[in-house]
C-alpha cells in the first residue's frame, strides 16, 4: 500500500498511511479550531499513522483549484482513496470519523 | 486646480458605465452592454443558451476589447467548455495561452462532502481572485453557481456567502455575468436574483407550431433604460445574435445614387436610371410570372457592376436556380466562383422565421453585399401569421436600409384574379417600390406582364409592359393597345405584323402619288412653257404691229411734212428767187 507514493513533492517524505491535508485561509478562529480539532482526532484514532498537511490559500492560492476547495477549512483525506472532504470547523467529532471512514455512519448515529 | 478638478469629478456622468458584450444586438438591446463593474444574472430553462451567451461575453471581451476574462464553471469541465467553444469559432486555448482567458472548473461532488461546524466559501473567493489576479480580468463569469446548492447542504451558509460574493466582485470591479437556471415562478430555482439584482436578462427556448424560437427579454436593467421586448435571437455558426425590433430607428441616409435593376426595360420605366440605391423593391406575382427571373437578373446587374450580392433562395436549390436562370441567358455561376454571388438556399420550415432574419442578418454582416433577393419571402410565412411576417420584414428592411443594401424581395401572391394588395403578405407599405408580375389569358394565350405600382420619390411609369423571356435574359417590351385591349404575346406579334404590312401598304401608296405628281408636275410645267411661248409670239406680234403703226404714222407724217414742205418751197423759191437772184448777184 505504501509503496504507492504520492508523485507530489511536497508531501511528506516518509509517506504515512493517513494522508490528510488541511486547507485553510489565514490563520482565522475557524482555521485554527480546525486544526486543534483535526489534531485531537488523530492522536486519538491514529496515532503515528498519520501525517498532516496545512496548505493557507492565501499564500498558495493556486493550490486552491487541485482538490476543488471552495469552503474553508477543508480537510481532504489524501490517502487512503478514495479522496474524501470534509469542510468546516471539524467541531463535531462524529461527522469527522464518519467522513475520514473511520466509524461506521450507524455508530456516530447511535 | 483643485476647483476644476473637483468640477470635473462633478460632471455627472450622464449614463450608467457599460460594458459592450460585443454580442451581435444584444448591446443595441442594453443600449451599451451590460453594467460595468457590476453582476448581471442570465436565467433560463435547459439548453436555452445561457452558457454560449456567457461564453461569448467573455470571448468577445478578451478579443475584441482588450478585457481578459475569468470563467468558472460549476456544470461542465474545462475540456467540455473549450470543445463547445470550438464548434462556434472560438479557440478557448488559445486565449488561454495568451492570457487574456482563465478557466476554472470548480467541481462539487456531494458524495465527497461531509460537513462538520462553521466554514465559509473563502476558498472559491481564493480561487476566483487568483484568476482574476493572474491576467488582469475584467470580466468574470460563473457558471452556473447555483450548482453550488446541490453540492452544500448549508443553505444559510451558502446564501450568505453568495451574497459576500457579488458584493465582493462589485468591489473588484468587474463586471460579472452568472446564470441561473429557471424555476417554478421565480427567475432562477434558487432565487439567484435576490443576490444580483442590477441587470437580469431571460432566456427562453419555445416551440410554436413544430418550429423552435430563442428568446431574450431584459427583464431589468437598473439605472439604464433598455429594450423590453422579448427578442429572438440565434445561436448560430458565430456566436449568439440578438435580434432587436424596436431599437433600431428610422434614421437610415439615403442616397440619390441609382442602380440598374438588369432589366433595361424596367430601367427605363423609371426614367432609365433605375432604383434607388438602398431601397426596397418587392416584386409581387402569381405562380409563373417570372419574380425569380427578375430577381435572378437584380443580383446579376450587381454582379456584372462588380458588385457583391446575396441571394437567398427559398424555393430551390442553388444549383437549381443556376441551372434554371442559365437557361434564360443569365449565367451566375462564375460569379459564385469568384466570390461575387452568394446563394443561401434552405428551406423555409429549417428554423423559424426569427431564426431566418438572424441568419439574413449575419450573412449579411459577413458578406457585406451591395444587393440582397429574397425569393420568395411569401414562403416564409407558411408558418406564422402575416403580422409575424411583417415585423421580421420590417426588422430585415430596416437593417438592410442602415447598411445601404438595396433589396429586392418576391412574394407569391396567391391568384391573379383575386385582388393585388389583398393577397399581400401585408409589407408593400413597407417597401419604396413595388412591380406587378401578372398573367394575361387571351386568344388562348398566358403572357407575363409587368407593371410598377408605386416607386418612391421618382419619376415611373404607368404603362403596362410585356415581360418577356429571352437567351439574354428579361427585358420589357411596349404592350400594343389596340382599341380597348392591351395586346400582348402572339396577338402583339400579329399586330405588329399586322401594322407593319400596313406602313408598306401606305409606303407603296405615298410612292405612287408621290410619282403621280410629279408627272402632273411635268405636265404642266410643259404647259406653261407653251403658254409661254404663245405669250412671247403674242408679244412679238404685238410688237410688230406697234413698230409697223409707228413706222406709217411716221410714214404718214413724213408725208405731210414733205407736202408741206413742198408748198413752202415754190412760194419761197419765188421769193428766194428773187432773193436768191439778188443774192447771187450779189455773190457773183
Amino acid at each position: 500500500m505504501s509503496t504507492t507514493a504520492s508523485p507530489r513533492k511536497k508531501s511528506a517524505p516518509v509517506v504515512a498511511e493517513w494522508q490528510l491535508r488541511l486547507y485553510v485561509a489565514g490563520r482565522t478562529a475557524k482555521s485554527e479550531a480546525a486544526l486543534a480539532n483535526l489534531k485531537l482526532i488523530c492522536e486519538h484514532h491514529l496515532a503515528g499513522r498519520y501525517s498532516i498537511e496545512i496548505i493557507d490559500l492565501l499564500v498558495n492560492p493556486k493550490l486552491a483549484a487541485g482538490d476543488q476547495i471552495l469552503a474553508v477549512p477543508t480537510l481532504v483525506r489524501k490517502f487512503p482513496t478514495p479522496i474524501r472532504k470534509i469542510i468546516g470547523d471539524l467541531s463535531n467529532k462524529e461527522r469527522v470519523l464518519v467522513g475520514l471512514n473511520l466509524l461506521p455512519l450507524a455508530a456516530a448515529k447511535a | 486646480m483643485a476647483q476644476t478638478r473637483a468640477k470635473k469629478d462633478a460632471a455627472p456622468a450622464p449614463q450608467l458605465k457599460k460594458t459592450p458584450t460585443g454580442i451581435n444586438g444584444l448591446d443595441e438591446i442594453t443600449e451599451g452592454g451590460l453594467p460595468q463593474g457590476r453582476p448581471t444574472l442570465v436565467c433560463g430553462a435547459a439548453g436555452c443558451g445561457k452558457t454560449m451567451l456567457a461564453a461569448e461575453f467573455i470571448v468577445r471581451g478578451a478579443v475584441e476589447y482588450g478585457e481578459p476574462g475569468v470563467f468558472m464553471m460549476f456544470e461542465e469541465s474545462t475540456q467540455e467548455l473549450v470543445d463547445n467553444m470550438r464548434s462556434l469559432g472560438f479557440d478557448l486555448e488559445k486565449l488561454q495561452r495568451q492570457r487574456k482567458l482563465a478557466l476554472d472548473y470548480v467541481h462539487v461532488d456531494r458524495a465527497q462532502i461531509q460537513e462538520t461546524g462553521e466554514y465559509d466559501l473563502e476558498g472559491l473567493f481564493i480561487r476566483l481572485a487568483y484568476a482574476i489576479d493572474s491576467i488582469g480580468a475584467r470580466r468574470v463569469v460563473l457558471d452556473t453557481i447555483e450548482a453550488l446548492f446541490a453540492g452544500l447542504p448549508n443553505q444559510a451558509i451558502l446564501r450568505a456567502e453568495l451574497r459576500r460574493l457579488f458584493q465582493w466582485l462589485k468591489d473588484k470591479g468587474v463586471t460579472a455575468v452568472i446564470t441561473g437556471e429557471r424555476g417554478e415562478g421565480s427567475l432562477t430555482r434558487y432565487g439567484l436574483e435576490e443576490y444580483v439584482a442590477d441587470c437580469v436578462i431571460l432566456l427562453d427556448h419555445r416551440i410554436i407550431d413544430q418550429v423552435s424560437t430563442r428568446r431574450l427579454r431584459i427583464v431589468k436593467y437598473r439605472g439604464s433604460s433598455h429594450g423590453t421586448n422579448e427578442y429572438p435571437f440565434l445561436i448560430g455558426s458565430h456566436g449568439v445574435s440578438v435580434l432587436p425590433i424596436t431599437s433600431l430607428r428610422l434614421d437610415h441616409k439615403v442616397t440619390d445614387k441609382r442602380l440598374g435593376t438588369g432589366i433595361p426595360g424596367l430601367d427605363e420605366m423609371f426614367g432609365g436610371k433605375g432604383v434607388y440605391k438602398g431601397s426596397s423593391i418587392l416584386v409581387s406575382g402569381s405562380p409563373g410570372t417570372g419574380k425569380s427571373s427578375v430577381a435572378a437578373s437584380f443580383v446579376h446587374a450587381a454582379c456584372l457592376r462588380g458588385e457583391r450580392a446575396l441571394l437567398f433562395a427559398y424555393e430551390e436549390s442553388d444549383s437549381q436556380v443556376l441551372r434554371n436562370m442559365r437557361s434564360i441567358g443569365l449565367d451566375l455561376a462564375p460569379w459564385v466562383r469568384k466570390g461575387l454571388l452568394q446563394i443561401h438556399a434552405s428551406r423555409p420550415t429549417l428554423h423559424g422565421l426569427e431564426q431566418h432574419l438572424v441568419l439574413m442578418y449575419d450573412l449579411v454582416r459577413q458578406f457585406k453585399p451591395s444587393v440582397v433577393a429574397v425569393d420568395p419571402i411569401s414562403n416564409l410565412s407558411n408558418q406564422h401569421d402575416d403580422v409575424g411576417l411583417k415585423f421580421t420584414l420590417m426588422r430585415l428592411i430596416d437593417f438592410l436600409k442602415q447598411q445601404g443594401v438595396t433589396a429586392m424581395f418576391t412574394s407569391l401572391t396567391a391568384d391573379a384574379t383575386g385582388p393585388v394588395a389583398a393577397s399581400e403578405v401585408g409589407v408593400s407599405s413597407l417597401m419604396d417600390t413595388w412591380l406587378l408580375l401578372t398573367n394575361l389569358a387571351y386568344n388562348g394565350e398566358r403572357t407575363r406582364t409587368l407593371q410598377v405600382l408605386k416607386s418612391r420619390g421618382m419619376y415611373h411609369s404607368n404603362q403596362v409592359r410585356e415581360f418577356i423571356f429571352s437567351d439574354n435574359g428579361v427585358d420589357l417590351v411596349d404592350v400594343y393597345l389596340s382599341g380597348e385591349r392591351v395586346l400582348t404575346g402572339t396577338a402583339r406579334i400579329a399586330q405588329v405584323a399586322q401594322e407593319l404590312a400596313a406602313r408598306q401598304l401606305r409606303g407603296t401608296d405615298h410612292e405612287r402619288r408621290m410619282r403621280d405628281l410629279a408627272n402632273r408636275r411635268r405636265a404642266l410645267d410643259a404647259q406653261i412653257a407653251a403658254l409661254n411661248a404663245e405669250a412671247d409670239e403674242r408679244a412679238g406680234e404685238v410688237q410688230f404691229a406697234i413698230e409697223r403703226e409707228k413706222f406709217e404714222a411716221e410714214g404718214t407724217a413724213a408725208r405731210a411734212r414733205e407736202i408741206a414742205a413742198a408748198s413752202g418751197r415754190q412760194k419761197s423759191d419765188r421769193v428766194a428767187g428773187r432773193n436768191g437772184v439778188k443774192s447771187a448777184r450779189a455773190a457773183r
